[in-house]
């Protein structure tokens, strides 16, 4: 569909505005009195060419792109709740592509890239911020390493940037450098590495596909499928039944229970990962500061907060929120690495479900019903793909074949041993 | 959490490391026909409840025993712990 310069034809009937500053300025003047909800709310058609469950991130950027890059109109994107509700609305917002592994890293290089280009490609501002992000190193084993996740990053086309010590003390200078446990010894960066306003990037989204013709039906919960011989027809749901030629499994951390009305197992458990957001600072932090030997992790919002964060809970949970012992872990470890943390209040914690695969790494795969497809197992890492899983799914529903970057996102990896294992941790899912 | 052990009573859950899916106890045979299929899905594939679930927890910082939590997932109440032991005799293991 053709975009003019200030306007995309809306399919509910109405004119839907291209965003710009010059629109700003004009509304200023006149009161703001002329902003149009940016999505339709549309009742469910008896028949789509592709469902896809769950109107998150990852769900309604694989509409987004079917729409845009395939070619395809006739799609609904069903929720349960309303849309960007799940883990898109719950996250630390980082975007980064320092992978190691080559069924990986390719994949997280193009979500980088499809970041960069975001605001431009949706017209919306999605606050794509590449303040960097740092791994610390405290040990010349640990160098060794992260020389070569630099190394592998090079391959894929990312930017890596090795500092000692001395640099990051001029860098960094309020990070704790002689603790005595985990002294700093040096960092990677990835300078293209930062964040992103992540409620934006759902809204983003949502309007590129509404305005291509996507319905995002929201308030419509999936409650079985109609799968008849092997194959798959189409979803029952609490506003009626729907066919459809494809379905489009999409749902993160509810993944089990959706795929149990399939009467499918996955090799995936959901766990909870706490958040935390200060009170609001003036600027602190620069990038993005991870200690990954002590489990924590932090950045500053545009608002101001310290937004950080740790280890999962460690025990299965659909309950988004944690317990007390990972709070304390978390303080501990921002105390130990960057001890000025403890002059700033919390403000809030919450906790988001994540779909902890058995190998640490997601699946973009058909299953083994027709008609049926499966995007998961994202564990606490699914903001900064949420592009690339986007365009790699729809390239799957669009073509009947995986993308070259998502090609070893397997369901079935396990029976072939083609594991991809970032940690080297086994099928364990909360070591990963 | 607080997990009320068998033995040694209310103890913190901060305590205990949680394996996963008591499943886990009911090891497949290695000689039977489709072994392969069976320790795929032993080894890898969950039910992933929302709801009750029943788990393997060590008590690492404790008393070092296994135990088997009933515990719902959407609330994390604690309804029963046994000690994993039992529940396998229970299932026909030796040990």
């Amino acid at each position: 569909m053709a975009r003019d310069a200030t306007e995309t034809r809306d399919f509910g009937g109405s004119v839907k505005m291209r965003y710009s500053a010059f629109k700003i300025f004009m509304q200023g003047l006149t009161g703001n009195k002329s902003w149009k909800p940016v999505w339709r709310e549309p009742d469910p058609k008896p028949e789509y060419d592709i469902i896809i469950i769950g109107a998150g991130g990852h769900g309604l950027s694989t509409a987004y792109y079917l729409a845009k890059e395939f070619g395809m109109r006739n799609i609904a994107v069903l929720e349960k709740g309303w849309l960007g509700s799940g883990n898109i609305g719950r996250n630390t917002t980082i975007i980064r592509s320092n992978y190691l592994l080559p069924g990986n890293q390719p994949f997280y290089e193009m979500s980088m890239k499809l970041w960069e280009n975001l605001e431009q490609d949706t017209n919306y501002n999605s606050m794509v911020s590449q303040r960097s992000i740092l791994n610390l190193i405290h040990t010349d084993g640990q160098r060794d390493a992260f020389v070569r996740r630099g190394n592998a990053m090079f391959l894929s086309g990312a930017d890596a940037e090795l500092v000692d010590a001395k640099q990051l003390r001029d860098e960094l200078p309020f990070l704790n450098f002689d603790d005595a446990r985990f002294p700093i010894k040096g960092g990677l960066f990835q300078r293209r590495g930062g964040t992103a306003r992540h409620d934006a990037v759902a809204w983003g989204y949502a309007r590129g596909a509404d305005s291509r013709g996507v319905d995002i039906i929201q308030n419509c919960e999936v409650t079985g499928f109609d799968i008849q011989g092997g194959v798959c027809r189409g979803v029952e749901t609490s506003r009626g039944p729907i066919r459809a030629r494809k379905v489009a499994m999409c749902v993160a951390g509810s993944s089990g229970r959706v795929a149990a009305l399939a009467g499918m197992r996955l090799p995936i458990e959901s766990h909870v990962l706490q958040a935390f957001v200060s009170e609001g600072l003036k600027p602190t932090l620069p990038g993005v500061i991870t200690f990954g030997a002590g489990h924590f992790y932090v950045s500053q919002s545009d608002k101001g907060g310290l937004v950080f964060g740790g280890d999962i809970d460690g025990y299965n949970t659909y309950a988004q929120r944690g317990n007390l012992p990972v709070v304390e872990d978390v303080a501990e470890g921002g105390m130990a690495i960057m001890p000025m943390i403890g002059r700033a209040r919390l403000l809030r914690s919450w906790g988001g479900v994540m779909d902890m695969s058995m190998d640490g790494t997601p699946f973009i795969d058909k299953t083994h019903i027709e008609g049926l497809y499966f995007n998961g197992g994202w564990c606490y890492g699914g903001f900064k793909a949420t592009p690339a899983s986007g365009y790699c799914y729809a390239h799957l529903l669009a073509k009947d074949e995986p993308h070259p970057n998502a090609a070893q996102m397997r369901l079935d990896r396990f029976m072939t041993g083609n594991l991809i294992d970032e940690k080297g941790q086994g099928n364990q899912p909360n070591l990963h | 959490m607080i997990i009320n052990h068998p033995i040694l009573g209310p103890r913190d859950a901060a305590e205990f490391v949680c394996l996963g899916d008591a499943c886990m106890i009911d090891r497949p045979d290695w000689e039977a026909e489709d072994a392969m299929q069976q320790f795929h899905e032993y080894g890898y594939l969950r039910d992933n409840p929302a709801g009750q679930h029943q788990e393997l927890w060590y008590h690492e910082q404790g008393d070092r025993s296994w135990l088997v939590l009933t515990r719902n997932t959407l609330t994390h109440e604690i309804t029963k712990v046994e000690m994993a032991r039992d529940v396998a005799r229970s299932r026909g293991r030796d040990k």
